[in-house]
């Protein structure tokens, strides 16, 4: 199920063969406007990001935060569809994109169909799916559907989640284990919790799929302090509220995107080196 | 107890005649249903994954998964433990007012003109709604979890009030959060959550409504879980909330069963109920799910019509989705966006409903049909010009279909209505549109 061939795993392999920890930026599609979606996605691109998170709007994210929430809600008004992510994305340079990974809610792979929604996705040119709201006792299906797709289906490990838990997850996971740093949802935090290393290294030895540490991470001092823990950094809210000036204070695009990836170099950088 | 129900079924009046008499107009098109499916629902649910039948389960994030294991666990227990019974028996009774009476609505019956009308008095209970019984069993299984802190959400502020009432009883903090628009529209009861002690957090994402007021509770719930229990007010979210709330509420139709039995010496031939989320329903109808006999009737919200965001009516215009970490029928559209919904009564303007609920329509168990603002407001000023009560609007709902089904039917015949809340909250918004519409 886990295999070698796709995109991610690559991306991944290839990453631990230079010692280096993928660097995933999360971006919301839609926000304000699928143009911007597709110039931001390039500029990650651009600025050396592994791989790249694409959070479909919804209506009801329990599993996020007031900023992605927001940003998903910005969206939804303005007549974002389904289909017109995957069109859009659609058009985006195979060669020069990182993998893209669908963050997206069960209510909308179901109400889709799991393989309408797959075999849309791949089409579309991504490489994985998270499923924030498919626990891994429900996620057997869609697994199936996902890795038959060529997909991957990335699972969440919480700190909550107890070790008799642990073997249910994995046995649908692929591609990497999103490990989430602190209990709650989606949001930038202070520091990097000191007890998140241990429980990496008990994952570390149950399973060799790449482990990315996401949840309140926001400074290259975060990315820093999971080197030889973790083997790769997400970064959701602290980019989307960056973005979102574009929308919420009417910036310049160029502008936005121009500051947010000097930020954006110094965690690529702080994860590559 | 067991050789009285025996003689009961072979008296009750066969489904199939029971069911001619109801006559064929539109919201009834679905009353025709075989034996098989009729007799495939069981009380016997969820099963240890949640499960109603297909419906129900667990769609929530991997944080949240302990504490709803750990839930399910010690509720389980608690269930288990006669001590546990015990502390919630007394406080039904010395607290929360039960026995909630029977009560033959004969006014009523007569200018409707076919079977008894009795009505199961939940307005007469402490705070003035069904509510209450679940709060009180949810704070008692707090207390035994060890956690001192108690969230929840509410929309027209019955489920906050209950809540807030319950925590002030065990000495425990309680924070309702309440949508921005809710907040507006039911002052009263937010100062009487304030009063009670509770703090009210006002949610201004979405739709500033209900379902926006869960999402945030669930997001404090996920960051909090280790001291805090999250006190669901309806059959909805994940497992075992759905049912835990449905145990907590039986108590309604037991208690409405026992007193059929004890009155008519047999079953009624019909019951109704509103549905929102469901919570007054579920408890009523469960006692009754293994009854084949006794027809159980469902009334939805059917706000201003079929229209889409015109009504709150998941089970008569909706289809299976997820919503809320849970399985059941939803209003969305063609991507599971979940669609705004209306209704005259802020208590079952809610998109989603408890996945039991979506069981019992898919089996045929129990019937589901809707009731439009008008027509609930019509039997809400019949209600009170008949019987001196004064309903609330979600229960006028079930007042009004209730109408309908006993106008068809003989006089020997009973139909019973859950009156699931007294209406004192809904006087000035009732006189309001009252107004409104002699205007036009």
């Amino acid at each position: 199920m886990n295999s070698p061939t796709t995109p991610i795993a690559a991306r991944f392999t290839q990453l631990r063969e230079a010692g280096q920890m993928a660097f995933m930026p999360f971006v919301t599609a839609g926000d304000p406007d699928l143009d911007t979606t597709l110039a931001v996605i390039g500029e990650l691109g651009r600025r050396g990001v592994d791989l790249i998170e694409v959070g479909f709007p919804y209506s009801d994210p329990i599993a996020d935060g007031p900023v992605i929430q927001a940003s998903y809600q910005r969206a939804l008004e303005s007549g974002l569809t389904v289909d017109a992510i995957f069109d859009r994305l659609g058009e985006l340079d195979r060669e020069s994109t990182p993998p893209l990974v669908a963050m997206v809610s069960y209510a909308i792979v179901f109400r889709k169909g799991p393989e309408e929604f797959v075999s849309r996705a791949a089409a579309s040119g991504f490489s994985g799916m998270i499923v924030p709201d498919l626990p891994g006792d429900e996620a057997a299906e869609l697994s199936t559907v996902v890795t038959d797709g060529g997909l991957d289906l990335v699972q969440l490990v919480a700190p909550t989640t107890p070790p008799s838990r642990l073997d249910g997850i994995l046995a649908t996971a692929s591609g990497f284990l999103y490990c989430i740093s602190v209990a709650g949802t989606t949001g930038v935090r202070d520091a990097v919790p000191t007890e998140l290393a241990a429980q990496l290294a008990d994952l570390r030895s149950r399973t060799d799929l790449p482990l990315a540490v996401g949840f309140g991470i926001s400074e290259a001092e975060h990315v820093v302090s999971l080197k030889g823990v973790a083997d790769g950094a997400i970064v959701g809210s602290a980019l989307v509220r960056r973005l979102g000036s574009i929308a919420v204070d009417g910036e310049d695009r160029a502008v936005v995107l121009d500051r947010a990836g000097e930020w954006l170099d110094g965690l690529v950088e702080a994860a590559h080196s | 107890m067991r050789a009285l129900r025996r003689r009961v079924k072979q008296r009750g009046v066969p489904m199939a005649k029971a069911v001619d008499r109801l006559g064929d107009d539109q919201n009834n098109s679905g009353l025709v249903f075989s034996e098989s499916r009729m007799t495939s629902a069981t009380s016997q649910v969820p099963d240890e994954l949640g499960r109603f039948g297909p419906f129900g389960r667990r769609f929530v994030p991997e944080t949240l998964m302990r504490a709803l294991e750990e839930l399910t666990d010690e509720y389980l227990r608690a269930k288990a433990d006669p001590v546990f019974a015990e502390e919630f028996d007394h406080l039904l009774g010395s607290y929360v007012g039960r026995p909630s009476p029977l009560y033959f609505a004969e006014r009523l019956t007569s200018e409707v003109g076919g079977a008894r009308i009795f009505l199961k008095r939940e307005d007469l209970n402490h705070t003035g709604a069904h509510k209450i019984n679940n709060t009180v069993g949810q704070l008692l299984l707090t207390r035994r979890m060890g956690k001192t802190r108690v969230i929840a959400e509410t929309g027209a502020g019955q489920h906050g009030v209950a809540t807030a009432t319950a925590c002030a009883r065990f000495g425990l903090e309680c924070v309702v959060y309440m949508g921005t628009e809710d907040i507006r529209r039911q002052q009263p009861n937010v100062h009487n959550m304030k009063m009670l002690g509770a703090e009210v957090r006002g949610v201004s994402s979405g739709s500033c409504t209900l379902r926006d007021a869960i999402n945030e509770a669930m997001r404090d719930w996920m960051a909090s879980v280790a001291s805090t229990h999250y006190v669901i007010g309806s059959v909805v979210g994940p497992h075992p909330f759905p049912m835990i709330v449905r145990d907590f509420q039986s108590v309604i139709g037991s208690e409405t069963r026992r007193q059929c039995l004890e009155t008519f010496e047999r079953l009624p031939e019909v019951v109704v109920a509103c549905v929102g989320g469901g919570s007054n329903a579920a408890g009523m109808f469960h006692p009754f799910i293994d009854d084949g006999e006794v027809r159980l009737e469902g009334v939805e919200a059917g706000g201003r019509g079929a229209g889409v965001g015109e009504n709150a009516s998941p089970l008569s215009f909706g289809q299976p989705g997820i919503l809320h970490g849970s399985f059941s029928y939803v209003l969305q559209d063609v991507d599971g966006q979940t669609q705004d919904v209306h209704s005259v009564s802020a208590g079952l303007d809610y998109p989603g409903v408890g996945p039991e609920h979506s069981y019992w329509k898919d089996t045929g168990r129990v019937h589901y049909t809707n009731v439009v603002d008008n027509d609930a407001l019509e039997a809400f000023g019949r209600l009170v010009r008949t019987e001196g009560i004064i309903p609330a609007v979600e229960s006028s709902h079930a007042v009004a279909h209730a109408c309908t089904v006993a106008a068809g039917m003989d006089p020997d015949q009973v139909v019973v209505v859950c009156l699931s809340g007294r209406g004192d909250k809904d006087v000035t918004e009732v006189s309001r549109l009252i107004d409104e519409s002699s205007s036009r």
